[in-house]
């Protein structure tokens, strides 16, 4: 490494000590802030000599993110961004802290991965999906698509993990001379996870023409894109590996979507050379991911953390918690998006019948989403006026970004 | 009404539902029902005709290539056109009120649009992003619009449309006036589902619709709520 990385890398590390001790997070933004400030190149340079594992997409990236570490920690050590800082300070801070390790994983925010692939020359990319999400703000999908599928196209040796049940990820993982999706190029490897939301690809990214689901399957009724045959399933609890060999996945996290991000997980340590059997272990011991799923008990009430930013993980949430009395509180700050017309997005049906509460900055817009939903609530001021307010025994909380840290900081930032 | 039943068109949902637009079908549909209507909704999408019998239709936001992709083929179907001809109540919403018009700008083109309100709309020096709040016209008799836009586009209105409100926050059209309307069509840029926070404006559309003069009042603690914290956060705003 180049002196001037070398210090970069230190001061980075130092800085970050400096945030976390004085309570300011947890460290791994303004660490790499500085060390980037130091020397700009010092994210490819903490990237040569490791083989690199990206994962990107709007929903799912720090979980699937945690439990691909999980899996590739069967070869050695591995380096991730665990806090879910996903942009290239964040990448820089958790690449100087671990030291040199011959492998990483590393989640990347959906705007950045062009930059990082330059910069990490990675070996191998996951796409797990593309939704709407902070629109007063972000790219719009189709946008988003083109951006990955640009920048893939500039690095034709990279292998690409892609979700086949999203058009849009097709699309970005295909380069456009083979947009037919019956034949597969070689370096992309297909998984099928299972997709709840479909509101963002009725229209074909190619040819604009509508596109049509049967079961699982999509097809495009003006050019050849279509769904390609996935090589890794979720099957049963399991997942079926491309020889068609079934492991059952135990996991600590709730829910089938996260019998998907294990599916996803587990193809992307495959590009590694990492057996199905070997890596299925490591992912159960996965407990929580950043506060996400985390248990907390207090007043003899076992609190449950979910995050749910966008409509699409608003699905996946109703999916994962349980029947039972369940707080939803909602932010608009500025990590959230300040627009909460997105709640309309959100079907809250599967709530009705259940004890719901809520709370938040932006309570009163979920009020009368809630009311035209059909689904009966109760507004609280705090988090501890909900404990008080649900009989012991489990209560699921289901927050957006801000509104799910604010409560994690209630439970001692809960990881 | 066309049938005994009040029937509600939400315009293609494939292409023009960017922001929670299903939104506003939902509360129009609620609302009618609790005051004894039956309702029925049908999303049509691009692929599909537009029926030409139904009571309102509504126009949902969206990017730059679905808007014209939905005006093209609203030209194409003439549906719309025939349904306004027959009266029916028109409410277009963020990029599904520009096409109402007689142009919009997108993807760096100009785009002919539906004719059927008289308002041009070009591409804005800055894209307007955030709380919208204004006077609505006295003439439909409602209490002050609130909303949140996020637009690129501004609108030029032609002596056959009147503005719908005066801005006092945000955008909308100039910076001076916000949305559109004419007969029974009627445009906004308070995006998404823009009724859930004037729901006196649902029930205008509704009694427009019905022929109703009056319709009975509803529980609205919630949205009044809303409207009340969303005034407060606006008024606590210098604006810029």
């Amino acid at each position: 490494m180049p002196l001037r990385a070398k210090v970069a890398s230190s001061v980075s590390r130092t800085a970050a000590a400096l945030s976390r001790a004085a309570g300011r997070g947890d460290g791994s933004v303004i660490g790499g802030w500085i060390g980037l400030k130091i020397d700009p190149e010092l994210l490819a340079h903490l990237s040569a000599g490791r083989a690199i594992a990206l994962v990107s997409g709007t929903n799912g990236k720090t979980t699937t993110t945690r439990l691909a570490a999980a899996a590739v920690s069967a070869l050695g050590k591995v380096a991730t961004n665990s806090f879910g800082a996903n942009m290239p300070t964040g990448h820089t801070s958790a690449l100087a802290k671990a030291g040199s390790t011959p492998y990483a994983v590393l989640e990347v925010d959906e705007h950045y991965l062009a930059q990082v692939i330059e910069a990490t020359d990675p070996h191998v990319v996951a796409l797990l999906n593309l939704s709407r999400d902070q629109l007063d703000r972000a790219k719009e999908v189709a946008m988003m698509a083109q951006l990955w599928r640009a920048a893939l196209a500039r690095h034709p040796d990279v292998r690409i993990v892609a979700n086949a049940d999203d058009p849009m990820v097709v699309w970005a993982a295909t380069p456009p001379a083979t947009h037919d999706q019956r034949i597969t190029p070689p370096h992309v490897t297909w998984f099928s996870a299972g997709q709840r939301w479909h509101d963002d690809s009725w229209v074909c990214p190619e040819c604009g023409s509508t596109i049509q689901r049967s079961g699982e399957q999509w097809w495009c009724t003006g050019c050849p894109l279509r769904r390609p045959d996935p090589q890794w399933t979720v099957d049963d609890e399991g997942v079926l590996d491309p020889t068609g060999a079934w492991y059952k996945v135990k996991l600590q996290l709730p829910g089938k979507v996260n019998v998907g991000n294990a599916a996803t997980a587990l193809a992307v340590a495959a590009e590694f050379g990492v057996r199905p059997f070997d890596a299925v272990p490591r992912l159960a011991d996965v407990t929580s991911v950043a506060g996400r799923y985390a248990q907390v008990v207090r007043d003899g009430r076992t609190v449950r953390l979910l995050l749910a930013k966008n409509p699409a993980s608003w699905l996946e949430a109703f999916d994962m918690a349980d029947e039972a009395p369940t707080l939803l509180s909602i932010n608009a700050r500025d990590p959230d998006g300040l627009d909460t017309s997105w709640l309309f997005d959100v079907d809250f049906a599967p709530l009705r019948g259940r004890q719901v509460l809520i709370t938040g900055d932006r309570a009163y817009d979920l009020a009368v989403r809630l009311d035209v939903n059909d689904v009966p609530f109760q507004h609280v001021r705090t988090f501890d006026e909900a404990v008080r307010a649900v009989p012991p025994g489990r209560l699921e909380v289901i927050a957006n970004y801000t509104a799910f840290q604010d409560i994690r900081a209630e439970l001692d930032r809960v990881n | 009404m066309s049938t005994e039943a009040l029937r509600i068109v939400w315009i293609y949902p494939d292409l023009l539902s960017t922001y929670g637009d299903r939104g506003n079908a939902l509360i129009l549909a609620r609302r009618a029902r609790q005051r004894g209507f039956r309702v029925e909704v049908l999303e049509v999408r691009s692929d599909q005709q537009l029926p030409t019998v139904a009571d309102i239709y509504l126009i949902g936001g969206g990017e730059d290539g679905p808007q014209a992709l939905g005006a093209q083929r609203l030209l194409a179907d003439g549906g719309l056109h025939r349904a306004v001809a027959q009266g029916a109540v028109v409410f277009g919403v963020c990029a599904g009120y520009q096409l109402l018009g007689a142009s919009f700008f997108a993807k760096g083109t100009q785009y002919r649009g539906l004719e059927l309100l008289d308002i041009s709309s070009d591409r804005g020096p800055s894209r307007a992003v955030g709380e919208l709040a204004g006077d609505i016209d006295a003439r439909l008799g409602l209490p002050p619009l609130t909303g949140f836009e996020n637009h690129g586009g501004r609108t030029r209105l032609g002596p056959g449309a009147a503005p719908l409100a005066r801005v006092t926050h945000g955008v909308g059209n100039d910076g001076a006036t916000e949305g559109a309307w004419r007969g029974k069509l009627l445009g906004t840029y308070s995006h998404g589902p823009a009724l859930a926070r004037n729901p006196a404006l649902a029930d205008l559309l509704l009694r427009w619709a019905t022929g109703a003069h009056q319709l009975p009042p509803l529980e609205d603690t919630w949205a009044d709520r809303l409207r009340a914290e969303r005034q407060a956060a606006v008024a606590a705003t210098v604006r810029p």
